[in-house]
């Protein structure tokens, strides 16, 4: 029931919403530049934006806060747990984009601390010589792809994203998430249905509570919020489908150069 | 010959010692961040470690550069009225902003590791922001105009590879396009937030 109602909310949000998106044959850096990317039904984003912020208050942002005083180790062990399972998503997406390396390395890294590191909760394998790589998602192939982002949108209840990057996570309903396919399509005896759920909302109380500080602060400094998410999202976005930290190389400096003050 | 060989000789001395004076993008950094993390540090009241972080920002940062480039293309149509009525306002607001964010900070420790010069006018230096049991490791990266080797001074901060003042130029473009770009209704939201 929890599955049909998120496919759903994806797909009407991105056919709908995405409809005026524009898709040349451009550079994947110049597609993915946030300033291309249009806010097509930004009255219609805002209202889901408001309604995310609402549940947020409600909901992520007390969770999250009792979250943050457990003890440090536990937070780690989870945030490595479900880092872990995430690499069953990263691992067909870095075949799909031919990086070979990473995929070879996720595999071991994914091996090593499911099995000697306790179901990911200790990263052993970064112990060993296997570092943590970048996440990769359905979206980011797609983006390496060549296919371009569409347009900014906001879903309700799972937040910013893009027409392409949403329709490319029901992908992971379709048997594109190894983790989905062996607690939700394929129920085991040893995992079921609440196991993935409980992954997903643990994986977003993780990420309130590791940017907890940074959030309340935009949010107590920001004119208008929801732009600053916007723009923060979409610069997130930028960098993760070329996979650099790297600004000088993921963003123009002209307008910087026509500023004199000196 | 020999005069002009005394000439370039002068020349050079005179340029060496124009020269020492230059600051090095990561030592500016490195000293300022220290200077920042000093006062954060001390037992002092909220609204002194205010103030103090406002007196550094005003020597270290080229907020009417950043307020320039976060107006975006409108800069260009401003009258110059509009053009310095704008700057007291970001002013203010960019102060006031600057000074809350980092005031949530106790000690902040800050390690310059490296720089890359991009060309003549900027350099970006790179830091790491040491991780706590409350927040993670966090990169950031300075973008330092350097136009004035002998002075320095910060135009962005960029945070995990999220620029700060990019973010603010793309808040201000929303408030503009809400407003039919009306530049009086971005200095209502300015003066309003500053009060």
């Amino acid at each position: 029931m929890i599955k049909k109602f998120v496919f759903i909310i994806i797909t009407t949000c991105a056919l709908t919403l995405g409809v005026n998106a524009a898709s040349d044959g451009d550079l994947i850096l110049k597609k993915n530049d946030p300033r291309e990317i249009k806010d097509c039904s930004e009255t219609f984003n805002r209202a889901s934006f408001a309604l995310n912020q609402g549940l947020d208050k409600v909901i992520f942002k007390p969770i999250a806060s009792a979250y943050r005083i457990l003890p440090s180790p536990v937070k780690t062990g989870v945030s490595n747990s479900l880092e872990n399972l995430s690499n069953l998503v990263t691992i067909p997406n870095n075949i799909l984009q031919g990086d070979l390396a990473s995929a070879g390395a996720n595999t071991g890294r994914f091996l090593i601390n499911s099995t000697i590191g306790l179901l990911g909760l200790i990263d052993v394998a970064e112990a060993v010589g296997l570092p943590k790589n970048e996440k990769e998602d359905y979206g980011q192939s797609l983006a390496v792809a060549g296919v371009g982002p569409g347009c900014y949108i906001v879903l309700p209840v799972l937040g910013p994203s893009t027409s392409r990057d949403a329709l490319a996570s029901t992908f992971n309903f379709m048997g594109g998430d190894a983790w989905y396919n062996v607690t939700v399509r394929n129920d085991t005896q040893y995992f079921s249905e609440p196991d993935f759920y409980a992954s997903k909302v643990g994986s977003g109380v993780d990420f309130r509570a590791k940017n907890y500080d940074g959030i309340e602060n935009l949010k107590k400094n920001s004119l208008d919020f929801y732009a600053s998410v916007k723009s923060l999202y979409l610069q997130d976005r930028q960098q993760k489908i070329l996979n650099s930290k790297k600004i000088i190389n993921t963003q123009n400096d002209s307008d910087w150069e026509e500023i004199e003050s000196q | 010959m020999k005069k002009s060989k005394f000439f370039f000789i002068i020349f050079v001395f005179f340029s060496s010692l124009v020269n020492l004076n230059a600051i090095e993008p990561d030592v500016f950094v490195q000293s300022t961040v220290n200077r920042a993390s000093k006062i954060l540090s001390e037992d002092i009241s909220k609204d002194l470690k205010i103030n103090e972080l406002k007196k550094i920002a005003l020597e270290t940062v080229d907020i009417r550069g950043i307020g320039l480039y976060t107006l975006g293309p409108i800069r260009k149509s401003l009258n110059d009225e509009q053009k310095k009525n704008y700057s007291i306002l970001f002013k203010d607001y960019f102060l006031k902003t600057f000074s809350s964010r980092l005031a949530e900070y106790t000690n902040p420790e800050i390690d310059v590791f490296n720089k890359e010069v991009l060309n003549e006018n900027y350099t970006i230096v790179n830091s790491i922001l040491k991780g706590t049991t409350e927040r993670p490791e966090i990169k950031i990266d300075w973008r330092i105009y350097t136009k004035d080797k002998d002075n320095p001074v910060i135009r962005d901060l960029i945070i995990e590879g999220l620029s700060l003042a990019r973010t603010q130029k793309e808040e201000f473009a929303s408030i503009l396009n809400s407003n039919d770009g009306d530049i009086n209704a971005l200095f209502e939201a300015l003066k309003q937030f500053s009060n």
